[in-house]
């Protein structure tokens, strides 16, 4: 099992290496064929681990090598293939997969074809570093290294003012939530005295509880970032910039689920504060909320998918922070699942219209791109959470949770997102290619993607339709390792009721949206309609003017104290000091040059000058030396030390 | 009076510090090497003294020592300061100024 483990780990490095070989030269097909064939290799690979655990398998681990074993810290590169890791990796490489093969229709004009392929599998590698590791050192290197693979994706089209803006405030704001992250992790060294999962959570027990829950809100913190929870998570939006199989891949179905993952695997940690894990949960009910709201009235398909991902981070957080991390992690899966799609539809339908992104502008393309349209709309019924695709299960799991759990508020919250998702979902799906062809107003001629392209999202639809049906196999392998919580709800009647009642309510938010958006009557808005002017719809359509104010108040003050800084400290401080200095050197070395007279003379009589100076100095130390005891006794005398 | 160390020792300080004074002072090159000859001499002096009176032979055979490599000095350089005058005519140290910086 072991070469399948490294098999899984190693083959997207390699094929990253491999991309990376022709990054300077012109675009080539092999630098995308390889990587992607190098992944299917690493999904194989996870399937044979995954069939191993689901027979009943003992957790793989293994220590490829020592990293640092300094004093007590020993820090090994470990690997771990158990019942949480085999789950996120055949998530990451199946998804990633199918990205890869997808990039090579999608990518196909790019110049930087070649170079996109390096940094995808670069982050795959990452990725599955993070995953994968048995320790929280490791856990931090696939952080960073997704971080920095994210950044290069982003600002991919580096021309692009706007993009690579938003690259560095992903990073920057990363960066911010990563100091958390490490702190959390220092935390665990100096408590525990190991960074290992299996010895630090076996350890935690017996520690202080205000400890522990500083612990839980630190690497919290980190997951926050990650995961673009409120109050950082304007930059999950902005990161839309990137090229949209990156958006697939890091923005919706692996990476910003990194922070989930963190809280599932310390779920030993989380277990012993339910004070940090309803907090979470809250937070994650909040941010389900606020960014369903956001996705109602934006006008960019792909922010819209962007926000709905952000939502349904808040309900994988809720699931968390409840307790009932396997349901975490189910919704987690199903979400890659069909969110990829999704956004790999959109990918398609960015293409035909020539990178338009709003759904306005659009309109009537189901005769244009037909499978694309089949496949958005299975995954956003999937995303809704109808009746048999993925997202019922998961996503009404999380809702029984919080209502078995007794979060009568967080269940009426996420209930009401739910509405809002279903709403907003086929808001877009109405928009883009349902009503009237809005698109020839601009002169775009719809072409549906290549076939290739559509062949490789097939296993997403697959399995956004039926990923639900796995659940009972997933909970069988899944509680050997994670709390065994089923939820059920006590009466036949109450779930029944409850069931059918959101089931109701998610189509009624369907119909309505159809209603208002697949019609003939929708225009293109140009700033003049009613509800374009009411003061909701702009706070929705500003994010509730957070970007605005944290450049307003954050952004522009820092901005301006690092000016004053640097006009004063910087400039009047350090650098006049590092001036002085080599003016001082100068300086002597002008004002000495009349030694240099050339004249013997003068030079012999510097010489003796020389000579003396040194002997009087040799003289005056041998003496101190030896009369060193009576000048300490007469120094004491006086009062010195 | 018996002549002791410290009488040589005191000759030999008061012929290096003549030495010295010469080398800074002196503005013609042949009385410069007057003066380096008179420096390398008292610390022949030294060396031979401190010798006798330790009984060790060593400081006098560092003595022939500095006398074989004075005399091999001064012939070098006697050889470059007739060169020099009949090149310039003088041998003057203010006029040797080729080295300036």
């Amino acid at each position: 099992m072991e070469l399948y483990l490294y098999l899984a780990l190693f083959a997207p490095l390699a094929g990253s290496l491999f991309a990376a070989l022709f990054g300077a030269s012109p675009r080539i097909k092999i630098a995308g064929i390889v990587p992607s064939f190098l992944l299917f290799v690493s999904f194989l690979s996870s399937t044979v681990l995954l069939s191993y655990i689901l027979s009943g398998g003992e957790a793989v681990h293994v220590e490829m090598m020592t990293w640092m074993a300094t004093g007590n810290l020993y820090i090994p590169f470990g690997f771990v293939v158990d019942q949480v890791s085999v789950t996120m990796m055949m998530v990451v490489t199946l998804v990633s997969t199918v990205v890869h093969i997808y990039s090579i229709g999608y990518m196909d004009h790019d110049k930087g074809f070649n170079r996109f392929f390096s940094y995808l599998s670069a982050f795959v590698f990452s990725m599955m570093v993070l995953v994968m590791s048995d320790n929280f050192a490791g856990l931090f290197i696939g952080w960073e290294g997704v971080g920095l693979c994210s950044w290069l994706l982003i600002g991919f089209w580096y021309h692009k003012e706007s993009a690579t803006w938003a690259a560095n405030e992903a990073f920057i704001m990363n960066r911010i939530a990563d100091l958390g992250m490490l702190i959390g992790i220092f935390l665990v060294y100096w408590n525990t005295g190991t960074l290992q999962y299996n010895q630090a959570f076996a350890a935690m027990p017996n520690l202080d509880k205000e400890i522990l829950t500083w612990m839980g809100i630190f690497l919290f913190i980190g997951a926050m970032g990650k995961s673009a929870q409120f109050p950082l998570h304007t930059w999950l939006a902005d990161a839309m910039e990137g090229p949209t199989p990156v958006s697939a891949l890091i923005h919706a179905a692996t990476m910003v689920t990194a922070g989930v993952y963190l809280v599932v695997r310390a779920n030993p940690l989380f277990d012993l504060i339910p004070n940090v894990g309803l907090f979470i949960a809250s937070l994650g009910a909040f941010v389900a909320l606020f960014a369903a709201s956001m996705a109602l009235v934006n006008r960019d398909m792909k922010r819209i998918i962007a926000y709905s991902t952000l939502s349904q981070l808040g309900y994988m957080f809720v699931a968390a922070g409840l307790g009932a991390y396997w349901v975490a992690l189910f919704h987690l899966m199903a979400h890659a699942f069909f969110k990829a799609l999704l956004f790999l539809g959109a990918g398609n339908v960015m293409h035909a219209m020539h990178d338009e992104l709003d759904p306005f502008k659009m309109g009537g393309l189901r005769k244009a791109m037909k499978w694309t349209f089949i496949m958005m709309t299975l995954a956003s019924v999937a995303l809704a959470g109808i009746y048999p695709f993925a997202g019922f299960f998961s996503k009404d799991l999380i809702l029984e949770v919080a209502f078995v759990e007794n979060h009568y508020i967080i269940y009426s919250v996420l209930l009401f997102t739910a509405g809002l998702t279903a709403f907003y979902s086929f808001r877009l799906v109405a928009l883009i290619f349902h009503g009237e062809e809005r698109y020839k107003l601009f002169g775009i001629h719809p072409h549906e993607a290549y076939k290739f392209m559509l062949i490789a999202m097939s296993p997403l639809l697959i399995l956004a339709v039926i990923a639900g049906s796995m659940k009972m196999t997933y909970f069988e392998m899944i509680v050997n390792l994670l709390p065994n919580h089923e939820y059920h709800i006590h009466s036949h009647l109450t779930f029944w009721i409850m069931t059918i009642g959101t089931q109701l309510f998610v189509i009624a938010a369907i119909a309505f949206a159809y209603k208002k958006y697949a019609n003939s009557n929708v225009k293109v808005p140009d700033g003049t309609s009613k509800i374009e002017n009411c003061l909701y719809y702009k706070v929705l359509s500003n994010q509730y003017y957070i970007p605005y104010a944290y450049e307003e108040y954050l952004v522009k003050p820092y901005r301006e104290l690092s000016s004053v800084l640097w006009r004063h400290v910087d400039m009047k401080v350090v650098d006049a000091t590092v001036d002085g200095i080599a003016n001082i050197i100068y300086t002597t070395g002008e004002k000495t040059r009349d030694m240099q007279s050339g004249n013997l003379s003068t030079m012999l009589k510097w010489m003796v000058a020389g000579t003396v100076g040194l002997l009087s100095l040799a003289v005056v130390f041998g003496l101190a030396v030896r009369y060193s005891g009576e000048i300490k006794l007469f120094l004491s005398g006086l009062g010195v030390q | 009076m018996e002549i002791g160390l410290n009488h040589y020792l005191v000759l030999s300080t008061i012929l290096f510090a003549i030495g010295l004074i010469g080398v800074m002072r002196r503005k013609n090159l042949l009385l410069l090497f007057f003066a380096t000859e008179i420096l390398l001499n008292s610390v022949n002096i030294a060396f031979a003294a401190i010798s006798h009176y330790y009984g060790d032979l060593t400081g006098q055979m560092f003595a022939f020592f500095v006398i074989a490599i004075a005399a091999s000095e001064v012939a070098v350089g006697l050889g470059l300061l007739i060169v020099w005058h009949k090149r310039h005519g003088n041998i003057d140290l203010d006029y040797m100024s080729t080295m300036k910086g």
